[in-house]
Parts: C-alpha cells; structure tokens; sequence
C-alpha cells in the first residue's frame, strides 16, 4: 500500500521531470533499506549541468522562467528531491487508477440547470469587451479560431 | 517500471496515428517509447500490405497516399459533459457558462449520462468493443478559451475501441459500380470541446467566449485505412449519416458539430511509410476531400524534386485551394497527459453483470442500448434494394441528399406507380431541377403528393412521358394546381380515340406517299418518321406504340 502510494504521488506530479530525467540521464545509487524505518536513502550523483536546450524546453512547457542561476539551483534540487522516488521497488505492484478507483461515477440527467450567469462570472475578469473575457494575445490556436 | 510510466508520458493520442510514419522516422520525433514502438513496428508491418493501391506517376515512379483520420462529434445534449449548462450553437456570449466550465476554484466535474449513452450507442453502431471500464485523464491546453489548461478526454482506456465502417465507392471505367470498403476504427472516446476565441490582431487582444466549452465531444479515431480524399469524404458522409441516424450528434459541418482533422502521408509500395503531415480546418466535406487530394500531390511533388517532408501540422485555406503551414506548432507539444484525479473510473454493464440494489439511473447497460440502436444507413439502403428492386448506387443518392430519402417514401405511399418509375422520376427528374435551382429537397416547390398525383396519371397511360415532363414543369412552377388539372386545361391527355387516331394516320400517310413507300420496301427509318409526324399532329398526345400499331395495320 505504501508503494502504491508513492508510485501514484510520482504520477501525478512528475510528468514534465519524466521527460527531462530520461535526458539528462541521472545516475542514482540506492543505499540499503534502513530495516526500521523502510525508506530507502537516495544519493544523488552526478546530475550534470543542465543544458540551456533543456532549460529553454522546460521553460516553453512550464511557462516558467528559469534565466537565473539561483532557479537553475532550484531547479537541480527540485529533480534530486524527485528522483529519491526512482529508489522505490514498485516491481510487481499494479499501479492505481486513481485514489477513488473503488467508488461509483455520478450519472447526472440531462437537465439544464446552470449557465445564464455571464455578469457573474465576467466580473472575474480583469478586462471586458462587451460579454466576452478579454485575453492577452499570446499563443494563438488556429484550429479554434472562431470566424 | 518503465513501461506503465511511458503508457502515459508519452506522446499521448498522437501515436495513435503517429503511426502512419515509419518507425525510424518516428524515432527521430519521440525519443521515448520503446513499448509503443513495439506496437507500432507490428502495425505498420501489416498495414503496408493493406496500402499497395499504386497511382501511376509520370516519370515512372508510383506512389501510394495514405490517409488517417481524426473525427470530432459535438454530442447532441442538452446541456455539457460535466456540467448542466446549456449546449446551444448560436447564443450571446458567456451565457451558456457555469462556474465549472469557467474553472473556478472548487467546482468539480459531474458527468452527464446522455453523452455516455450517446458514446456507447454510436461505439455499437461502429462495431466496436465497448470497454465496460474506462478512465478520463487530464490533458493540457494551451489557449485562454478552456481556462483550466486541461481538457478531460480518455487517452488511457477509452470508451469504445477496434471497430470498423464499411462505406461505398464507385468503380470501374464509368464509375457505375458501387464497391464496399472498411475503415478500421481505433477508439471512440469522450472528451471536453473547448470554448471559442476572437483574435483582434489591431487591439492586441483575444476575445473569449466560454459557451462551446465543456460541450461533449466524441473523438473518433480511423486507422489510416484510406488513400485519397474521395475515399476520406465518402467516410465521413457516412458516418454523418450513421450519427444523424444515431441521433447522438447533429454532425453539421457548416455549425462545427463534426470537424475532421487528416493525417497524410505519401511512400512507394513496398517502401516504409511515408513522414505523416497533420492537416486542419476541413469544415466542409468538399474541402476534406480538396485539402486531402493537395496535400498528397504536394508531397510527391516535394518528394520527387528532392525534398523531404516535415512532420507538421498544416490547414487549408479554401480560398487558395492549398494547404499551409501553421506557424504556432513548432516542435512536438508535450500534452502531460496525466489521470483525471477528480472522476472515478467509469463502469458499464451489461444484462448479465447488472448489479442489484443500484439506482437505475446510475447505471447504464450495453445490452439495453443495443436493442434500442435504430436502424442504420447501411441497412436502409439494403432494404430499399431489396423492397423496390432499386439499384445500389440509387439507394446511396436516395440516403446522401438531406430529406430525399424521406420524399421518395412519402411518394411511394400515394401512388399507384411502379417503384422503379418513382426511383427514376425522384432521382433523375427532380433532383435534376433541384440542383440546378440550387435548392434543398425541403425547399422542393413540387411535394410529394404532387409528384405521386403525375405519376398516377403516368401509370394509368393517361398522359405520355413528354406529357408529364411538360405537367412536371408545370407543377414546379408551383401554381398550387394538381397534376390532373394541369392535364385538363392544357389537353395533355393521351388521344385514346383510336378512331380519330386512325384519321390521322390515315392522313398523314396520305401526305407523305414517298415515306410510305419506304417503309413498304421495309426501310426501318421510314416508319419512325411516319410515327414522329402522327406523334405532331396530336400534339404529343398519342401514345407511339399505338400509333405504330395502326401505322402497320394501315399500310398492310
């Protein structure tokens, strides 16, 4: 249960440092499990710079600036902190679909019963245009383009 | 270990037609992913032996396309996947918009039992397997019109998977032969469609409007069993008509309700297959079929001038008639798929796995849509070949063009005629003066019964065939006359006076003694005219076989 655990905390969270471990290839050595407490101690070992290929990937991905050498450090211990996962044997355990996999979907009928609250909602919005949220240009996504 | 990770970190959905590549070209896109490469080796090994339709080229080299498509169907609800706001297709802003479609902060999804049940009815009437578990999973978005920065769709197990579409095509020298094809089809799967942006390049802005977003979808993905644009239009016509009879999606290509997205790719047979290109924006039948067919002539063209193809997403701008680039998809994007934490899988049953003591609304069973599936084109139009001895390609133009199908059966109902008059009279005559008035069947100035009342007099040899060509034109000016007083006031009624037909035979061959002596030395022409000239004289009222009658028996 333990393991399952971990290994569902390391799905969740860890997309994006997947992608990038398998690059950057990290060395890690596993120590013998402490029989008390069974947490594996994990030593990170020569995780390498990071090169800015990789930064500027992580950072079109993330949306996320990492342009300074102090995020740069954060960044190296974030991965190190993430990688103490790797050391967990999930050999043999089925992985969990989710954390509610044993309980029943909803079924709601089609019924309208919400909607019909734009001036609510609008107020969120930090700038209006007649009924429509305004939006910082940014990425533009052709395909969802309405005429 | 690795594995289960890769299953879903990987490049998502798009492998499942990213397979169209060939393996070594593919490697180069996605570095990670030895376990999906197993998979797509064994496939694309034998999907080559289904892709060897060669199309000649000058210069000797012959080339194969291969077509994969990405179907999405906006699900007819009344209101969202995960919410109860309306689904509406022209609505002022922002008003079909709950809190959860807004993604406020604490609103959770809560799943509408409509757009299963429409998942699974247009799954069994695709031949799929309906999988009795499914899963929702995250997948992240990029633009400000789904304010989550996730889509809920199911890329790990999705609803229905492996079924497959038969659809027809014409044949041989002259086209007139009606073959079936099968489209393999991957997986059917229920996902959120985004909301809608405005780009206001002046202001540097972009306007959002929310209403579209979280509307079910049904994405379905075709093996690329397909290689050219007919072939891809013809699919998608029918799979249109299949979810129109479904009633699962309006599927109006013009209200963006079925939108299609293609993935194209060119090889030489026997060679792996070709870098697949992704092309967008096909919002109408005709341009998919337009956008398909350039897309592959510019990648031979590209190919056998030396140069390569990237694999890029491409749209098509119909008023160039080409496919472009688009600019925005440099690189792979990485969709993070990750499990959609806030929903529990989602069970199906079936009759022999219900369970007891369950709220019947909270439970949804496959046999039970199944035996309420209606039935399907492919079936109309066996019934119609079979009922009125009708042609298969007839049968196809009957279901193809909106509301015809539904007149050609209100006439049968009225009239007394033969079905094969009334196939011919509503296929060649009719849908020949609404097309060339441009107008759509439910805008016919001619009804049903109308055309049944003409046909009637027809069969009843009342009136000739030119006759009723000139009552059918007639009735399309749309007079509010009835066929038979169209008949009477113009005195279009055949002479079945034999009597005075017989004068006028008699007549006739008294003026014309050269033609008569013709036809006595047994010219076969000769009596043809002498039917023509009657057939004149009586305003084309007489009927030929008649006259042809009395002709003979006059002259012997």
């Amino acid at each position: 249960m333990w393991a399952r655990a971990v290994w569902l905390a390391f799905r969740s969270g860890l997309g994006g440092c997947q992608a990038f471990s398998t690059k950057a290839n990290f060395q890690v050595k596993v120590e013998q499990t402490s029989p008390v407490t069974h947490a594996p101690r994990v030593i990170p070992q020569g995780s390498g710079p990071i090169t800015v290929e990789v930064i500027e990937h992580l950072e079109r991905l993330a949306l996320v600036d990492f342009g300074s050498r102090e995020a740069v450090a954060r960044l190296e211990k974030a991965i190190a902190f993430a990688d103490r996962l790797r050391a967990v044997d999930t050999d043999g355990v089925e992985p969990m679909e989710s954390v509610l996999e044993d309980r029943c979907l909803y079924l709601r009928s089609d019924k309208v019963a919400e909607g019909n609250c734009a001036e609510e909602l609008l107020q969120n919005s930090h700038q209006v245009v007649e009924e429509y949220f305004v939006a910082p240009p940014g990425i533009k996504n052709p395909s969802n383009t309405a005429e | 270990m690795a594995a289960p990770i890769l299953r879903w970190v990987g490049p998502g959905k798009r492998w499942a037609l990213a397979w169209v590549d060939s393996s070594s070209s593919h490697r180069r896109v996605s570095p990670n992913g030895s376990a999906s490469h197993r998979m797509r080796e064994q496939r694309s090994v034998a999907q080559q032996s289904l892709h060897t339709a060669p199309k000649p080229r000058k210069g000797g080299h012959k080339w194969a396309a291969v077509v994969g498509l990405e179907v999405h169907a906006q699900i007819s609800s009344n209101s969202k996947l995960f919410s109860g706001s309306q689904v509406s297709f022209a609505a002022p802003p922002n008003s079909l918009v709950s809190f959860f479609d807004a993604s406020l902060p604490g609103t959770l999804p809560v799943l509408n039992r409509r757009c299963v049940e429409a998942a699974v009815m247009t799954g069994l009437a695709l031949n799929c397997h309906i999988n009795k578990k499914s899963l929702f999973d995250r997948k992240h978005y990029f633009y400000a019109d789904l304010p989550a920065g996730y889509q809920i769709t199911q890329q790990r197990l999705p609803i229905a998977v492996r079924g497959s579409l038969t659809y027809g095509v014409f044949v041989g020298n002259k086209r007139s032969h009606m073959a079936t094809k099968t489209v393999r089809i991957k997986q059917i799967q229920l996902e959120q469609d985004s909301g809608k942006s405005l780009h206001d390049d002046l202001r540097s802005q972009t306007l959002i409007d929310l209403n579209r977003a979280g509307v079910g979808l049904l994405e379905m993905v075709l093996e690329p069993d397909l290689s050219c644009g007919e072939e891809a239009a013809t699919v998608v016509r029918e799979l249109q008509l299949i979810l129109q009879a479904l009633g699962t999606s309006k599927a109006n290509m013009a209200e963006g309700q079925l939108r299609v997205d293609a993935n194209i790719s060119v090889h030489q047979p026997g060679e792996p297959l070709g870098i697949r290109t992704e092309v967008k924006n096909l919002n109408s039948i005709r341009f998919l079929a337009r956008a398909i067919d350039h897309e592959i002539q510019r990648q031979i063209s590209e190919l056998e001038s030396g140069g390569v193809i990237l694999n890029e997403t491409r749209s098509f701008d119909h008023r160039l008639g080409c496919t472009v680039p688009m600019r925005d998809k440099e690189g792979k994007q990485d969709y993070r798929f990750m499990p959609e934490p806030n929903l529990p899988p989602l069970v199906l049953y079936d009759t022999a796995s219900l369970p007891v003591g369950v709220e019947p609304q909270q439970v949804i069973n496959i046999d039970q849509i199944r035996d309420t599936l209606p039935e399907l084109p492919r079936v109309t139009r066996e019934r119609l070949v079979r009922e009125y001895g009708m042609l298969p390609e007839h049968s196809f133009t009957l279901l193809n063009e909106v509301g015809l199908l539904q007149f050609f059966q209100s006439v049968m109902k009225e009239t007394r005629a033969e079905p094969k008059k009334v196939t011919s009279w509503v296929l060649n005559v009719l849908l020949g003066y609404l097309k060339q008035h441009n107008l759509a069947v439910n805008e016919s100035p001619i009804t049903p019964s109308a055309l049944a009342g003409l046909l009637d007099l027809l069969d009843s040899k009342a009136i000739s065939s030119s006759a009723a060509k000139e009552v059918f034109e007639e009735l399309w000016k749309g007079k509010a006359k009835t066929a038979a007083q169209i008949v009477s006031e113009k005195q279009l009624e055949l002479m079945q006076d034999q009597e005075a037909l017989e004068h006028l035979c008699q007549a006739t061959m008294e003026g014309h003694p050269q033609v008569v002596t013709d036809m006595k030395t047994g010219n076969p022409k000769a009596i043809n005219k002498l039917i023509g000239l009657v057939r004149k004289a009586t305003l084309n009222r007489a009927d030929p076989a008649v006259i042809k009658n009395i002709l003979e028996r006059l002259s012997a």
